[in-house]
């Protein structure tokens, strides 16, 4: 427990939205636009479906869900570190 | 039973629920029926948002924008679901902190202005209603099909519905009958894609099909999008899975959906409907699983739909064509030119011209003789309706289809049973219903809450408000009405696509900043958010109704993509003019200290 501190606790959150972010930047505008056309010719193909098409069209919807899903405990978590958690 | 008679059993059982429902959880109060009082479970949260979520734009344009663009249909799957991931993580938590219900209402207190809030309440005025403009065309679609009026009809009957709807149960009422409207839309949408993934891949579950091999016709099995390519190019289309935007038009309109996305009212309001910041984040997870649900389905619906639609028709004899295409015709949907004369249905793309064109008739949409009109000029030769507009010689291709007809044509195209077009009949409605319900809300709460009662006229009484509101909701369903009779394109995901680039380039930045920055002031925000949004609306307005053409386009932008730069805009401009005015007040960057924090956020306030 590191109770109400508050800088600290911004930092961590902080940390956590940007680097969701960042993999949330690269499987879909990454992996599914800019990179489309060398992953669809280069990577291998996901079922019969080319990579980068499929990242397009499924791929980065996925990763969204998880994405929130490991935004949503590790938050919960950082609360319950900095003792900010309501649930007691 | 006829399939006329089981649409109307199906749909008047799903309305019969969500009246019920409605009445059940009517609010008993104002606070009720704004937030629904801030009780509600984030399973039950995350099912009513994604029923708003998933606007008729969504249910029926989307797949067909799909099935028509192949892999540029990506951009508003990722756009529309990428978008959430931002508005989880960015905006929702300290939204739902700081306690107002209203998005003008955070912008006017965290830039201590009533004109910051009269810009934003403008704003949302403005999105909302494009929005709504969206979603009554996709009512229009469905009442059309399922009355076999025109869509000008459908849209005068789907927006009576809407409003005396809307009416009933204030957000609380909303929020339970859209978890049952939800069940309805998932299974709608589901059921006809797992039929068909059967018929024409072997393969139960959709999602696999897609990635499967072709199997249907006793074949040598082909890889299903290789086959869907060959189709494709044959017909002088591009390869399904490369499409034909650029590359930075592609990102540029992916972006400006994410973005907008985040920056619309009508869902962040979903989330004061929870009871704390724990729960929002829960809910949010619950959402984006429901949505996925539909968004992974909605590409698959669009391949197998392409496949089945140029099997069914190319090189048909128009005599020996399925029935659905009569009705679709005679609801000014599909038309049929035979310029060859030779009595078959011949469909091609743009690379089969010279002209790189493939449009069938001249003229935008198409028109038909007056009713009073003689029988020849009517009805052709093979029985096919004949348009009033004239060929389009210049290419040889014969079939035109709205996008929109996809996803309601598709399991009359794979021959499925009746109950599943009268489950999709009713899907569609939900989905339609759901979506204007809660715009409709959102909408008439800036006019009455924010513009009348906190700009024009503060001493306004409680009865007063509801009559504004009341009004507000009228005005705006006619101006919608009108707008989806002569909507501003030809799709309704592009109509929609506009109001997320409209809210990315005001909304997205100004609430972004007031969040996660001290230092950005009112004359910032406010010249941030006139800048983006009038750069973004003059340059739709410009390219949509005041004739401009497409080798005019800023570095080939098209108006869709253009919120990503409004949204740019917006950022330098509030930089810029923060920079060099005084720093906000010390209450307010308390304020945006004490959002950071999520304890303590308590109950929403109005």
């Amino acid at each position: 427990m590191e109770p109400n501190n508050p800088h600290r606790y911004r930092r961590a959150c902080l940390n956590l939205v940007l680097s969701l972010l960042a993999v949330w930047f690269f499987v879909s505008l990454g992996c599914g636009v800019l990179f489309r056309e060398w992953l669809d010719a280069n990577a291998p193909n996901v079922g019969t479906a080319p990579f980068g098409f499929w990242m397009a069209q499924q791929g980065s919807i996925i990763c969204f869900v998880l994405i929130l899903v490991v935004y949503a405990w590790r938050m919960n978590s950082l609360d319950r570190k900095f003792g900010y958690s309501e649930e007691d | 039973m006829t399939q006329d008679q089981l649409n109307f059993v199906f749909i008047g059982i799903t309305f019969a629920l969500y009246i019920v429902i409605a009445i059940r959880s009517r609010a008993s109060s104002t606070k009720e029926y704004y937030t629904a009082g801030g009780g509600v479970s984030p399973l039950a949260n995350g099912l009513a948002t994604a029923a708003d979520w998933m606007s008729a734009a969504t249910f029926i344009s989307m797949a067909g924008t799909v099935a028509i663009s192949g892999y540029d249909g990506a951009r508003f799957l990722m756009g529309w679901t990428g978008g959430f991931v931002l508005l989880t993580v960015l905006m929702v938590p300290y939204l739902r902190k700081f306690g107002k219900a209203t998005v003008p209402d955070f912008i006017g207190d965290r830039y201590y202005s009533k004109l910051a809030r009269a810009v934003a309440v403008v704003c949302a005025i403005f999105i909302c209603m494009t929005y709504i403009m969206g979603q009554m065309r996709g009512v229009g679609v469905v009442f059309s099909q399922l009355f076999g009026i025109s869509i000008s009809a459908g849209v005068i009957v789907g927006a009576a519905i809407v409003f005396f709807y809307a009416g009933l149960g204030g957000m609380k009422g909303i929020t339970y009958t859209q978890v049952a409207q939800y069940c309805v839309m998932s299974f709608a949408y589901t059921i006809p894609a797992v039929f068909i993934a059967m018929a024409l891949t072997g393969n139960v579950i959709p999602q696999v099909g897609l990635i499967g091999n072709y199997t249907a016709g006793g074949a040598e099995a082909v890889p299903f999008l290789e086959k869907l390519n060959n189709i494709n190019t044959e017909l002088g289309f591009k390869e399904y899975t490369s499409g034909k935007l650029s590359t930075l038009n592609m990102f540029c309109i992916t972006a400006a959906l994410m973005c907008g996305t985040a920056g619309l009212p009508h869902v962040i309001v979903r989330f004061f409907t929870v009871k704390d910041v724990k729960s929002v984040r829960k809910s949010a997870c619950w959402t984006l699983l429901f949505i996925a649900v539909i968004y992974l389905t909605a590409p698959t619906i669009g391949a197998f739909s392409r496949v089945n639609l140029i099997e069914k028709l190319h090189n048909t004899p128009y005599t020996e064509a399925p029935s659905w295409l009569q009705e679709f015709e005679s609801t000014g949907q599909m038309a049929w030119v035979d310029k060859n004369g030779d009595g078959k249905i011949q469909y091609f793309g743009p690379g089969k011209s010279e002209a790189g064109s493939n449009s069938v008739f001249q003229g935008k949409k198409p028109n038909y003789p007056e009713i009073t009109a003689p029988d020849q000029q009517k009805v052709g030769i093979h029985g096919e309706r004949l348009l009033a507009n004239k060929a389009d010689d210049s290419n040889p291709n014969e079939l035109w289809f709205g996008t929109d007809i996809m996803v309601m044509a598709n399991p009359s195209m794979a021959g499925l049973p009746m109950w599943v077009i009268a489950l999709l009949m009713a899907g569609c409605i939900a989905a339609a219903l759901s979506t204007a319900a809660g715009l409709l809300l959102v909408l008439s709460t800036s006019i009455s809450h924010d513009l009348m009662k906190n700009i024009i006229k503060p001493d306004l009484s409680d009865k007063e408000e509801v009559m504004y509101a009341r009004i507000a909701s009228f005005a705006s369903l006619a101006v919608a009405a009108f707008f989806g009779i002569n909507p501003p394109s030809a799709f309704i995901a592009k109509t929609v696509a506009f109001a997320f680039g409209l809210a990315a380039s005001s909304f997205f930045p100004t609430l972004l900043m007031g969040i996660f920055s001290k230092r950005v002031n009112k004359p910032g925000a406010i010249a941030g958010m006139i800048s983006g949004i009038s750069f973004t609306l003059g340059y739709i307005l410009y390219f949509q109704f005041w004739g401009g053409t497409p080798d005019q386009y800023l570095f080939g932008i098209t108006p869709e993509g253009i919120g990503c730069l409004g949204m740019l805009l917006n950022f330098i401009v509030t930089f810029i003019v923060s920079a060099v005015t005084p720093a906000p007040p010390q209450s307010v960057q308390d304020m945006v200290e004490s959002i950071h924090i999520p304890s303590g956020a308590g109950d929403a306030s109005h």
